[in-house]
């Protein structure tokens, strides 16, 4: 049943695999975009009682999910290179981590940017604020760890490792972190039955996180694909493949 | 059942040999130990001794320092055994290295968590604990040190091959150390308000008992991680 996946743990049928869905995904990206900020920045109802400055969480909001979602896309390339000894799973994961890093902070960032005028304050030690924090040091931990490495094959696997500890760990530190303070205001759309916002502003919002989540995809796609040519330098595909792109060039710019 | 008696043989002979290696050693855990006690002289003195303030900040004080004490013990929980080829000669044993790596760590809590409960009650003096609130400190450093040596360990496991290990290995750790710092300054922060803290005990015996279940197994991956 499972066949038709295994062509893929080769790096070269993966790598022409990234290849096809990058135009797709960037397209989806760009589209959502463009319609998603002009939409949720001009034309969606200001808040009655934020006023414009709610607007910042067609910008938050995304981010903070997407920066979840890039974890558990994570956790499970790393559940999978740990228990099939998949080297391309490791390799996501290290292409991911840095994405997801970014988006971490972005949403601090903003999430920072939107506390200023609503708390009076840039940083408050809110629970879901401070449980974000923590995603980015794990991140960073990560990161640190995979280029710490200079074996980037054992690199991967360490990093798979702590990855997968950091999703046993990050609930816990979550609901440890939420029940120690709590400030922010309630998730707004987990509850799709019944939710506490106005279609009007909604509906951008719903595109904005396709957007990142496309945006993710582009992103770590790219990452990926370079971190396959970046490890398999050496093997004759790669080396075919630079040589097609160079005679491609010389052809173009004769 | 014979194997039964083998598997503890090996885990009494893996933890003599470790708590042997340290006595030879003894400022290796001494060390540590009077870091704590001097981080925590700090604080009182760059605060100021009012016994009201301490008391407010001594859960988080101890804590603090204690985590900091236990970095940098951590180091010598593989370091010498992955020079020497210890550790592969560990792999080699037909035992599973998950358990080995069991008795490695309870001897370095013997050897760091046990005496950091030993001196608490000096620190209770320094920093004006009452009776109930030491009490409650002592209870969540006996449940959350052996804790912080587990989660230690899968970070020294994963960075002992490299040569700066060290600030790494405290980048790794100390993010995922935190609700343990959480619960146990909460618990602490309930008894000296005389209220009840066995609940947030549970929490923390219960993330203990997680932790002896799954940590081993993270530590034993990373170690083969780590040796290959």
């Amino acid at each position: 049943m499972w066949k038709w996946l295994h062509p893929y743990a080769k790096p070269e049928k993966s790598y022409q695999l990234a290849g096809t869905l990058l135009p797709w995904f960037v397209a989806a990206s760009v589209v959502t975009f463009v319609v998603g900020t002009v939409w949720g920045l001009l034309f969606a109802p200001a808040d009655y009682q934020q006023g414009d400055s709610f607007r910042i969480i067609y910008i938050h909001v995304p981010a903070a999910l997407m920066a979840m979602g890039a974890y558990s896309t994570m956790a499970v390339a790393a559940f999978v290179a740990l228990v099939w000894q998949i080297k391309l799973a490791e390799m996501s994961v290290a292409a991911t981590a840095p994405v997801g890093a970014v988006f971490t902070f972005i949403a601090l960032l903003t999430g920072a940017a939107w506390g200023k005028p609503m708390w009076g304050a840039w940083w408050v030690w809110d629970a879901r604020l401070t449980s974000e924090l923590i995603l980015l040091f794990v991140y960073l931990g990560i990161i640190a760890l995979y280029n710490a490495f200079s074996d980037k094959v054992l690199a991967g696997r360490a990093a798979a490792i702590l990855t997968l500890v950091g999703v046993v760990n990050l609930p816990i530190i979550h609901y440890s972190v939420v029940w120690w303070n709590t400030l922010h205001q309630g998730a707004t759309i987990s509850k799709f039955a019944k939710p506490s916002m106005a279609p009007a502003m909604l509906w951008p919002l719903i595109i904005m996180i396709v957007a990142f989540a496309a945006f993710l995809g582009t992103l770590t796609l790219m990452r990926f694909r370079n971190e396959i040519l970046a490890r398999e330098s050496h093997r004759p595909w790669v080396i075919l493949l630079i040589e097609n792109s160079n005679k491609q060039y010389l052809q173009e710019h004769k | 059942m014979q194997r039964v008696t083998h598997m503890f043989n090996a885990f009494l002979q893996v933890v003599s040999k470790e708590l042997k290696g340290a006595f030879r050693h003894p400022s290796d855990i001494l060390n540590p130990i009077w870091f704590f006690v001097i981080v925590v002289t700090l604080f009182p003195l760059a605060i100021g001794s009012d016994p009201a303030l301490l008391k407010r900040i001594a859960p988080g004080i101890i804590w603090v320092a204690a985590l900091l004490a236990a970095l940098l013990s951590f180091e010598r929980l593989f370091k010498d055994d992955f020079i020497d080829g210890t550790l592969e000669q560990l792999m080699l044993t037909p035992f599973p290295l998950a358990w080995l790596v069991c008795a490695k760590v309870f001897a370095h809590w013997l050897l760091t968590g046990l005496p950091v409960l030993l001196v608490s009650p000096l620190l209770a003096l320094f920093l004006a604990l009452d009776t109930e609130t030491y009490t409650a400190l002592f209870l969540t450093l006996l449940i959350g040190t052996p804790i912080l040596s587990l989660l230690g360990a899968i970070g020294v496991a994963l960075t002992v091959g490299l040569r700066k290990g060290g600030i790494l290995l405290s980048l790794i750790m100390l993010p995922l150390s935190i609700p343990i710092l959480i619960f146990s300054t909460m618990a602490i922060d309930a008894a000296a308000y005389g209220q009840s803290y066995l609940g947030l005990l549970a929490l923390l015996a219960a993330m203990l008992v997680a932790a002896i279940t799954l940590a081993p197994f993270a530590i034993a991956a990373s170690l083969r991680v780590s040796v290959s």
